[in-house]
């Protein structure tokens, strides 16, 4: 076979392998999802971050606005710190609060922006303090058990 | 006793001396890569006999695997009401685990046979010590394009595999059983992430290709030049290359997915 033949066919074989890279990266993976538009800072603190992971989406209305960049604890005060990256083109008022939420039952959980009235904007680097922690399972069934008991309770005092 | 204690004893040495050797092979072919690379028309023609050849069963294969995957994960899925998330399980098998295995497995197959019956037969016809006669080392003419060859190839393979896997799925999923296209995308795309899943993949296909290529030339280079000796050989490469790749794949696993 001529060198001329082989290296066409080669050239084929790796364009080939390319292609299928930039299907599997942009089509089929996250790639695509990268925005590379100009995003800045801002943080919150929760009590209890529950299962939020890195890279998870920041929602306002539903509609993902930002995603969560880092996840650390303050050793003062014992929250977690979540670092959030938002979109540039999204404003949130300065008196906006943040939730974490789960997208269904069992699904993914999200950071959920709730914006609030006020005139001026969050600046890039501020902290939302106004901040309603992640749902943890164990504490509810504790609070409803605890809850049952002290009704259980006050009603046998009522009788006596 | 005695006997049973020698016989152990050689076995072990025996072993160990493989292993040595082996090793020792191992790093003469990485150090006449550069000198191949240099020749580069015959790595060319290597990644074309190696890589271009295997293309049709690798292709053929990859969307058997789709077309399986999608079915069985649809009869699961359903159930929970999850045949939406087909493409993402599909997507995940594919680029963590089958792309780089089944491809890796196949061009033990494929592949690493036919390297190995080359150079055995090559040894056995005396071309490799006629080479020797005129002052040219076979490892750095005849063994190290191979070996290059081999290893540029199984990442491509690998590649195509899992998208001809994924476009099958997508034909199943999509056009036959009629799960929604931008759902089974968009789930995909979510949840993949390019360095974690497939940055992974093509490292562990890279892997399995210095094995898979390192093996079958080793079996070929160390053949009995006989006609029993270059069958032997060929049945090695194929059985130690695949449980090569099958223990690595696990390490390699346990090592790159360990954290959530």
């Amino acid at each position: 076979m001529s060198t001329r033949r082989t290296e066409t066919l080669v050239g084929l074989f790796v364009l080939l392998g390319l292609a299928a890279l930039f299907f599997l990266a942009l089509k089929a993976a996250n790639l695509g999802n990268f925005n590379t538009e100009a995003t800045y800072p801002i943080a919150a603190r929760f009590d209890n971050i529950g299962g939020l992971k890195v890279r998870a989406p920041v929602r306002s209305a539903g509609v993902t606005v930002g995603r969560v960049t880092a996840i650390t604890l303050d050793p003062k005060t014992f929250q977690g710190v979540v670092s959030m990256d938002i979109r540039q083109g999204f404003r949130f008022p300065k008196d906006s609060s943040a939730k974490i939420l789960t997208a269904g039952l069992l699904g993914d959980q999200y950071v959920g922006l709730e914006p609030g009235a006020e005139e001026a904007n969050l600046a890039a680097g501020a902290i939302i303090t106004q901040t309603q922690s992640a749902l943890v399972l164990e504490n509810l069934i504790g609070q409803m058990l605890f809850n049952r008991a002290a009704e259980a309770g006050s009603t046998d005092g009522g009788t006596k | 006793m005695t006997d049973a204690l020698a016989r152990l004893g050689r076995f072990s040495l025996d072993w160990l001396r493989a292993l040595g050797h082996s090793a020792f092979f191992f790093v003469e072919l990485l150090r006449f890569s550069p000198a191949a690379l240099r020749r580069f028309h015959l790595v060319l023609a290597q990644v074309n006999a190696i890589g271009n050849r295997s293309l049709v069963i690798i292709a053929a294969s990859g969307l058997a695997v789709g077309f399986v995957l999608a079915l069985q994960m649809y009869y699961a899925l359903v159930t929970y009401g999850a045949a939406e998330s087909l493409g993402l399980i599909v997507n995940l098998a594919l680029v963590r685990e089958l792309g780089p295995v089944v491809t890796a497995l196949l061009f033990a197959g494929r592949a690493g046979t036919s390297l190995t019956a080359e150079i055995g037969l090559m040894k056995a016809g005396e071309q490799l010590a006629a080479m020797e006669l005129m002052a040219i080392d076979p490892r750095a003419r005849v063994l190290a394009p191979r070996f290059i060859g081999g290893i540029v190839s199984m990442p491509i393979l690998a590649l195509i595999f899992s998208t001809v896997g994924i476009l099958g799925a997508y034909v199943v999923a999509v056009l036959l059983i009629g799960v929604d296209a931008g759902n089974f995308w968009s789930i995909m795309q979510d949840r993949v992430d390019v360095w974690r899943d497939l940055g992974n993949g093509i490292v562990k296909s890279a892997v399995f290709g210095v094995i898979c290529t390192f093996v079958a030339l080793y079996q070929g280079y160390e053949s009995e030049a006989t006609p029993e000796g270059v069958a032997h050989a060929t049945t090695r490469t194929v059985v130690i290359a695949s449980l090569g790749v099958l223990g690595m794949d696990f390490i390699l696993t346990a090592l790159m997915f360990s954290t959530p």
